[in-house]
């Protein structure tokens, strides 16, 4: 069965990526769902938590609330919670039991908005997806929502998809280094070490750079409302970012999108799992550095433009066993949780992924954009 | 530190003008991260050799698998994951069965129980988890299939927590009552040995059992045989009803006390019970008396915070430690109702005394404001007054009685004069078990 796991992790949640795109933008974001239930995010999907505080709760529904469908309390709560707060805006979505219940967010969003004057969006979350979706829809309705018509800069560049979920903390400074080193000019890391002014000033960039598969929805509507163009790729290791630097000009130019992780060359050197584009681009930085040459696992439902020739989109636990026994490749690379499926004699080279094995490997976890990978791959 | 009623939903509020019946309205809440409590994959995992499978949606999968993952019992845990589909096609109890019986085909051997965990949504949508535990059973003979339950939207109707402690003996099979057998059930950790609880069950020639020391599923069965089953955790009363009724043994409720009182009438109680003679106890309510008052001599009039996750009773604990000259200016819990002496005591004695509720939005500020120092009971207390100096327990951290109030007034001293690495200990997850961080 495709929705059945032996021992391996499953990937955080929708509710878990708005949460996560939202974190540092001085919003308020509710998730409706019971008491308790935000311990999963604050625990395992959050490692801002202790350090920057943000306003994200649970509404605490009960079954009662549930059954009688007192949408009225989550409406009051929020309110009463923006009067004490004074969020920048608010962002309610849903788990498992308002889906059942057929909660209509878009509502319950205009009504708080209506009561408590704060902007308030609805996200479409109901716990049985991916992060990826999650945070997908919350970057998209920022960008829409506060993304203002700008001057174009030269060489402007958003870096659009970073969470904690798919990169270590500081990545965002990582990425605005290798930017400037390379004379482009960062206007909008969203969403880490972001704010809002810095999405009111996304407009101005020439180009996006879509770092995981988060980042997509915001660029399209990027490109459709103002005409920018992107370029899909992390500037890991030595050689690649250079590529990619390369990439993202020639789009500048041109205008046209382009999907650069997916164009390393396949082979059965490695296996890598992981998220679309980090896990593509980890290819890529690999081929540049050392010759080797890649298959990606994309773990997560994912746009096949994406994904390069021979990389495949598989997401049960049964099916990434079976396809690694059938491949025999020299060495996997993934998250270390996935030791437990990878066949006997094959190598695993662990790289934590935080939206899969959360703190378990923090402490392992490592840069690896604009850097020497060796060390980590050997 | 922002003034009381200053918010629309005030966090605090004077024990003086708080009603016992609800402290605090309801709203939206807040998560500190304070991690010593556990959850129900830590209390499955005290079943020996128990292989716990959850059938939920991917959001709710997600803190329970991380959690086993963290306490490096991984393989001990299995999951289904529910779709959206899945709810509206009338396949939720086929998709159970169908994955719990492929779980166990790839497992390398059957374990001898499999907890089975279902989530509000299956509870919601009124699946006959009898049909499928029943086709399960048929299945596969040699595994026992306890049904467990994680439904959070449910905690108004039955806890969690309370029907979690009761369904780890679900596995028991009936054996002849043992009169010289005892069990203590509901607690998620072994009593302390030095506890007078323990000492007058042993010194009376009594077996005593407890979950939290069975080393094998073999052990764990002869549990059934106990005559007498003790609780004294609120959430283990369930437990201890449950098993009478399944077994006929007794269950005496002697719950953990602050109160002097009541922890002589729960002695009394249990060698009534046990037909033991109620020892002279004046030696260990001494030694309870002199721990405090040293501990009153080293901590002398800092301000001490008491938080409803370290202690199940903490405005009696607040009550004993002013009676001995504590200053307890805080104690964060959003109910009372289970001490309503203490309670009183406190607001016609101390009515100044502020409780915080620990969810509230607007404690979410709380560690970043300037604190006088406090010494802290509990994680989260530690937490929101951003103290080193915390006693780290939760639930009574098995401690019980005088020898209970001795040690947590040792403790007090130790954590006054030794301060702790907040952020190390605050981030483990359920305190006692062993942890990947």
């Amino acid at each position: 069965m495709k929705n059945v796991s032996k021992i391996i992790a499953c990937y955080a949640a929708d509710t878990s990526g708005v949460c996560s795109a939202l974190y540092e933008l001085g919003g308020m974001t509710v998730v409706h769902d019971a008491s308790g239930c935000n311990s999963t995010y604050s625990t395992h999907d959050e490692p801002r938590w202790w350090d920057i505080k943000s306003n994200i709760y649970i509404s605490a529904l009960t079954e009662l609330d549930a059954i009688m469908g007192n949408d009225e309390k989550l409406i009051c709560d929020t309110v009463s919670a923006a009067k004490d707060k004074k969020p920048g805006f608010i962002a309610v979505c849903g788990s498992p039991m308002p889906m059942m219940t057929g909660v209509d967010f878009d509502a319950v969003a205009m009504e708080i908005e209506s009561r408590s004057g704060v902007r308030t969006f609805p996200l479409h979350t109901n716990g049985t997806r991916s992060y990826i979706e999650g945070a997908s829809e919350a970057f998209e309705a920022v960008v829409r929502e506060y993304a203002l018509p700008q001057e174009r800069a030269k060489n402007g560049v958003n870096v659009l998809g970073l969470t904690p979920l798919d990169f270590p903390l500081g990545a965002d400074r990582a990425v605005r280094d290798w930017l400037s080193e390379n004379d482009f000019e960062c206007v909008c890391t969203l969403a880490m070490g972001c704010t809002l002014e810095d999405i009111g000033k996304m407009a101005s960039a020439s180009v996006n750079l879509v770092v995981s598969s988060s980042g997509l929805a915001a660029a399209r509507y990027l490109k459709e409302k103002y005409g920018i163009p992107f370029v899909c790729g992390v500037p890991f290791g030595l050689e690649f970012p250079y590529d990619l630097a390369g990439a993202m000009l020639r789009a500048i130019e041109s205008g046209e999108d382009c999907y650069y992780s997916a164009s390393h060359t396949p082979g059965n050197d490695l296996v890598i799992i992981g998220e679309g584009i980090s896990a593509t681009s980890l290819a890529c930085a690999i081929e540049a550095d050392r010759g080797v040459r890649s298959t990606v696992i994309a773990a997560q439902p994912i746009d096949e433009a994406m994904l390069g020739a021979g990389d495949v989109n598989i997401t049960a636990e049964e099916d990434i066993e079976r396809f690694l026994a059938d491949r025999q490749p020299a060495a996997v690379i993934a998250d270390p949780i996935y030791k437990y499926i990878t066949p006997k004699g094959i190598k695993l080279i662990g790289i934590p992924h935080f939206a899969f094995s959360g703190r378990c490997y923090q402490k392992h976890m490592k840069n690896m954009i604009n850097t020497d990978i060796k060390e980590i791959l050997r | 530190m922002s003034g009381i009623n200053a918010k629309d939903k005030p966090r605090e509020i004077m024990i003086k003008d708080a009603d016992i019946g609800c402290l605090f309205e309801s709203g939206l809440e807040y998560n500190p991260p304070a991690r010593g409590m556990w959850n129900i994959v830590h209390t499955g995992m005290l079943v020996p050799e128990a292989h716990e499978i959850f059938a939920c949606a991917q959001g709710c999968l997600r803190g329970v698998i991380l959690t086993a993952a963290e306490m490096l019992e991984l393989d001990r845990m299995s999951w289904i994951s529910v779709s959206e589909e899945d709810m509206f096609d009338g396949t939720l109890e086929s998709d159970v069965v169908d994955g719990v019986c492929e779980i166990i085909q790839r497992l390398d051997a059957h374990p001898p129980v499999v907890l089975l965990y279902l989530s509000c949504i299956h509870l919601f949508a009124g699946v006959d988890l009898e049909a499928i535990t029943d086709e399960l059973h048929k299945r596969f003979q040699d595994i026992h299939f306890v049904d467990c339950y994680m439904t959070p939207t449910m905690r108004t109707t039955v806890s969690p927590v309370m029907k979690m402690s009761a369904q780890i003996y679900g596995a028991l099979q009936p054996l002849p009552l043992n009169k010289k057998a005892v069990a203590i059930v509901g607690n998620d950790r072994a009593t302390d040995e030095d506890s007078e609880l323990v000492r007058i069950i042993r010194q009376n020639g009594f077996t005593l059992y407890d979950i939290a020391c069975c080393k094998s599923f073999e052990e764990y069965l002869k549990m059934a045989e106990a005559s007498v089953n003790i609780s004294y955790i609120p959430t283990g009363t369930l437990a201890g009803d449950t098993l009478s009724e399944r077994f006929g043994g007794k269950h005496i409720h002697i719950p953990a006390s602050y109160s002097f009182e009541t922890i002589k009438e729960n002695y009394k109680m249990l060698c009534d019970t046990l037909g033991a003679e109620l020892p002279d106890l004046s030696q260990d309510i001494e030694r309870a008396e002199t721990a405090l008052e040293n501990a009153r001599i080293i901590i002398g009039d800092t301000p001490v915070a008491i938080d409803y996750t370290a202690v199940t009773r903490p405005f009696e604990l607040a009550r004993l430690l002013c009676e001995h000259g504590f200053n307890v200016k805080y104690v964060i819990a959003d109910s009372a109702g289970g001490e309503p002496q203490a309670f009183e005591w406190l607001k016609e004695n101390r009515p100044e005394l502020l409780i915080y509720s620990p969810v509230n939005v607007n404690m979410l500020e709380m560690p970043d404001e300037p604190h006088e120092r406090v010494l802290a009971v509990g994680q989260k207390a530690a937490y929101y007054f951003a103290t080193d100096n915390f006693v780290n327990i939760i639930v009574g951290g098995g401690y019980y009685g005088f020898s209970g109030i001795k040690k947590l007034a040792d403790l007090m001293a130790d954590a006054y004069i030794n301060p702790k690495d907040r952020y190390e200990k605050l981030r483990l997850k359920g305190m006692g078990c062993a942890s990947c961080l």
